[in-house]
């Protein structure tokens, strides 16, 4: 809608192409076209198609597993591999991941474990990772509310004099939150050493970007902070690498926030109680695999003679070696102590919660009791 | 860090001087931040203004800009940052200029600020004081009068304490900051212009703990923040009644003292609650509850409330008919059958 009724072909301003620096088609973009952007070296980018193959097999893993009814729930993050292995591989060792519960293969490629990825999904507790190890925040649900924990703690970085950066994962639907906007104008007037990548997959589980924003990208909102945004092919892993890396190093330097649209699109559903095809056509979804960001990089790194048959069979191999790991995880069985829901809530013991937690554990001697009677009975 | 180590550390004693609970606060947030270069202090207006109350006065002159700092007008924001602060060593004081202005914080501190620890295990920890001056009674217009403390009480991994006094003000400021745990701490706008002769630093009862601060024997009258003044004009008042009135100040909200409360119902056998924040749903509500249910055969008549009306806070003028007072606290004691 605009006010400017007189000139309604204003009303919509298309938006530009996104910056890529491989096409569709896998050729190297011409480097007047590339915004100033180097293409990533072939070996940096045979090392993003690994993480990028490995982290779709633990995705299709996980999602299988869900469909069996083992795990409670796992939002996809199938065909959205180039935004997530670009930002991790974008870190240094001191930085600071702050991902959402679709980033789960951002923490795969971090070096989390899968068992205790899936520790959160599969219900054993809320989140089951080392953050201090890993550099990691758990993984945030509620919408946005991560990016201002980023902001806070690359501020405190600075005031400490550390080089570390912090970068915070966002889908397009999380800025319309209030929070992603104080996020991002926090980090402006801080001059916050802070990285704001954006998915932009297309869909707030089935509401489509046009009905969470009237301007043209989201990068383009970075202009009203006063901070740079780039509009970014995001199943170009070479673009994404490059220009989420050129703001970490700014970042890094005392140049302040960047915020990073990547343009890719969620293949499967939301989650696995979600239905697309009320709101989506298998056409755009086909249209939409025929853009995968692996098979994209696969068609250049063949091109270049960098993808050999040998060097993708231990690829697979790894992939495969994953799933693997991925499946046995979910057979072992953790060990959940109902009375530790009472032991982390606060620092100071109170007399409250002591005494509910012994009446819980009343409550277990007396199950176990009676479990016992019925074993015994059963076994005359 | 202990609170007592942070007191230990501290400067030493100073001579006794006649401090508002302002200042008690603006120098309990000095003293720690002389203390632990870690602890890091912003909001809305508390940089060169002091805050709107002054209780961040001359910070920023002390501490300079990268420990004291205005941040944008956005409560969401300033908690938000402050729990990244917080998993990264700091530990963030932070202030919400009016009660009702911490509502657009609601999420970051009930989604975040209360369930880190215990969604981490314990891993991340967030040292947070969200300061937030609360109530009435100081003729202010809307939105700058309400009780929000049972928001807070109702949100499990908060600790939600108010000082009623100056003494208490610093030693309990003191102790939140140093605390692992993240903190509510409300301070009573109308009280924060009375006096009381402090030698600082000052320690007084743990966080934790309530206060008998005048024994009686015939009713238990329980209080916090601003209204510990009123209870113990009522128990003064009531001498004339012949009634002799225990008052407690509960000091901390969340975890709430049942040993210190429970004895003290034991003993007069009668208890009421006094709040400004309206009756339904309040904190009252669950004190009365509780000690109904631990002490019932000791009572001899029903835990009354006496709180403000289950209606907005009112604007200036019509206050005085909201705010409890000792005239209506009598009222409602003598309800009681007394044989």
């Amino acid at each position: 809608m605009s006010l400017n009724v007189e000139n309604p072909s204003l009303t919509a301003v298309l938006a530009p192409p996104p910056l890529r620096l491989i096409d569709d088609q896998g050729r190297a973009v011409p480097q007047h076209e590339s915004g100033g952007f180097r293409l990533p070296t072939v070996e940096t980018l045979l090392d993003l198609y690994r993480q990028m193959v490995v982290a779709r097999r633990f995705d299709v893993q996980v999602t299988a597993l869900t469909r069996q009814g083992r795990l409670a729930t796992y939002p996809s993050a199938l065909g959205q591999e180039a935004c997530e292995i670009a930002a991790v591989a974008s870190l240094a060792p001191q930085d600071w991941l702050f991902p959402t519960y679709r980033d789960s293969i951002a923490l795969l490629t971090r070096g989390v474990e899968p068992k205790d990825i899936l520790a959160s999904f599969r219900g054993d507790w809320h989140s089951g990772y080392d953050y201090q190890q890993h550099r990691i925040a758990p993984q945030a649900t509620p919408l946005a509310t991560q990016a201002l924990h980023a902001v806070g703690l690359a501020t405190a970085a600075k005031l400490k004099r550390d080089d570390t950066v912090a970068l915070t994962l966002l889908g397009d639907g999380a800025t319309s939150e209030g929070d992603a906007h104080e996020a991002f104008n926090f980090a402006a007037v801080w001059q916050a050493p802070v990285v704001f990548v954006v998915q932009n997959n297309q869909f707030a589980i089935s509401v489509p970007l046009d009905k969470q924003m009237a301007c043209r990208t989201i990068a383009d909102k970075a202009i009203g902070y006063g901070m740079p945004g780039y509009y970014v092919d995001g199943n170009d892993v070479a673009a994404m690498y490059a220009v989420i890396s050129a703001a970490m190093d700014l970042a890094r330097s005392g140049g302040g926030p960047t915020l990073i649209e990547g343009l890719t699109y969620r293949i499967e559903a939301h989650t696995n109680s979600d239905d697309p095809t009320r709101y989506r056509t298998t056409a755009d979804v086909d249209l939409w695999r025929g853009r995968d960001p692996i098979e994209r990089l696969e068609k250049y790194l063949v091109s270049q003679g960098a993808l050999t048959e040998e060097v993708r069979a231990s690829i697979l191999a790894d992939a495969e070696t994953l799933a693997t790991t991925t499946r046995e995880c979910m057979t072992e069985q953790a060990v959940i102590d109902p009375l530790e829901l009472f032991e982390h809530v606060y620092s100071t013991p109170r007399s409250a919660l002591a005494e509910q937690r012994a009446f819980l554990a009343t409550e277990l001697d007396g199950d176990a009791a009676a479990s016992a009677i019925a074993n015994e009975e059963s076994a005359r | 860090m202990s609170p007592q180590q942070t007191l230990e550390t501290g400067t030493a004693v100073r001579a006794p001087e006649s401090l508002t609970m302002a200042a008690a606060l603006n120098a309990a947030i000095r003293d720690a931040m002389v203390d632990d270069p870690t602890v890091v202090l912003f909001g809305e207006d508390v940089g060169p203004l002091g805050g709107v109350f002054r209780v961040t006065d001359g910070l920023y002159a002390e501490f300079g800009e990268t420990r004291v700092s205005d941040s944008p007008l956005a409560e969401a924001g300033i908690v938000g940052t402050a729990i990244g602060m917080a998993m990264y060593g700091l530990r963030p004081v932070v202030e919400m200029q009016f009660d009702a202005f911490s509502y657009p914080a609601f999420q970051q501190i009930v989604s975040h600020v209360a369930k880190m620890r215990n969604r981490t295990r314990g891993k991340i920890p967030l040292p947070i004081v969200i300061r937030i001056p609360y109530a009435g009674d100081i003729g202010g217009v809307e939105h700058h009068s309400d009780s929000s403390e049972a928001y807070w009480t109702a949100t499990p991994g908060l600790t939600v304490v108010s000082p009623s006094n100056p003494a208490d003000a610093y030693s309990m400021l003191r102790e939140a900051i140093a605390s692992d745990d993240p903190v509510i701490f409300m301070e009573p706008k109308s009280r924060y212009w009375s006096k009381a002769s402090l030698a600082l630093p000052v320690q007084t009862e743990p966080l934790n703990r309530a206060v008998v601060l005048r024994e009686g024997t015939d009713v238990t009258l329980i209080a916090y923040g601003p209204t510990v003044k009123t209870a113990l004009a009522t128990a003064e008042q009531a001498v004339a009644e012949g009634l002799s009135v225990e008052v407690i100040d509960l000091r901390s909200l969340s975890p709430f003292d049942d040993e210190t409360v429970g004895a003290s119902v034991r003993k007069t056998g009668r208890a009421a609650i006094v709040h400004e924040a309206a009756q339904f749903g309040g904190y009252g509500a669950e004190v009365a509850a509780r000690l109904t249910e631990r002490n019932f055969f000791y009572l001899a008549a029903p835990i009354l409330r006496i709180t403000g009306f289950d209606i907005p806070y009112p604007s200036p003028k019509l206050e005085e008919y909201f705010l409890p007072t000792p005239d209506r606290i009598l009222a409602a004691l003598s309800t009681w059958e007394w044989s």
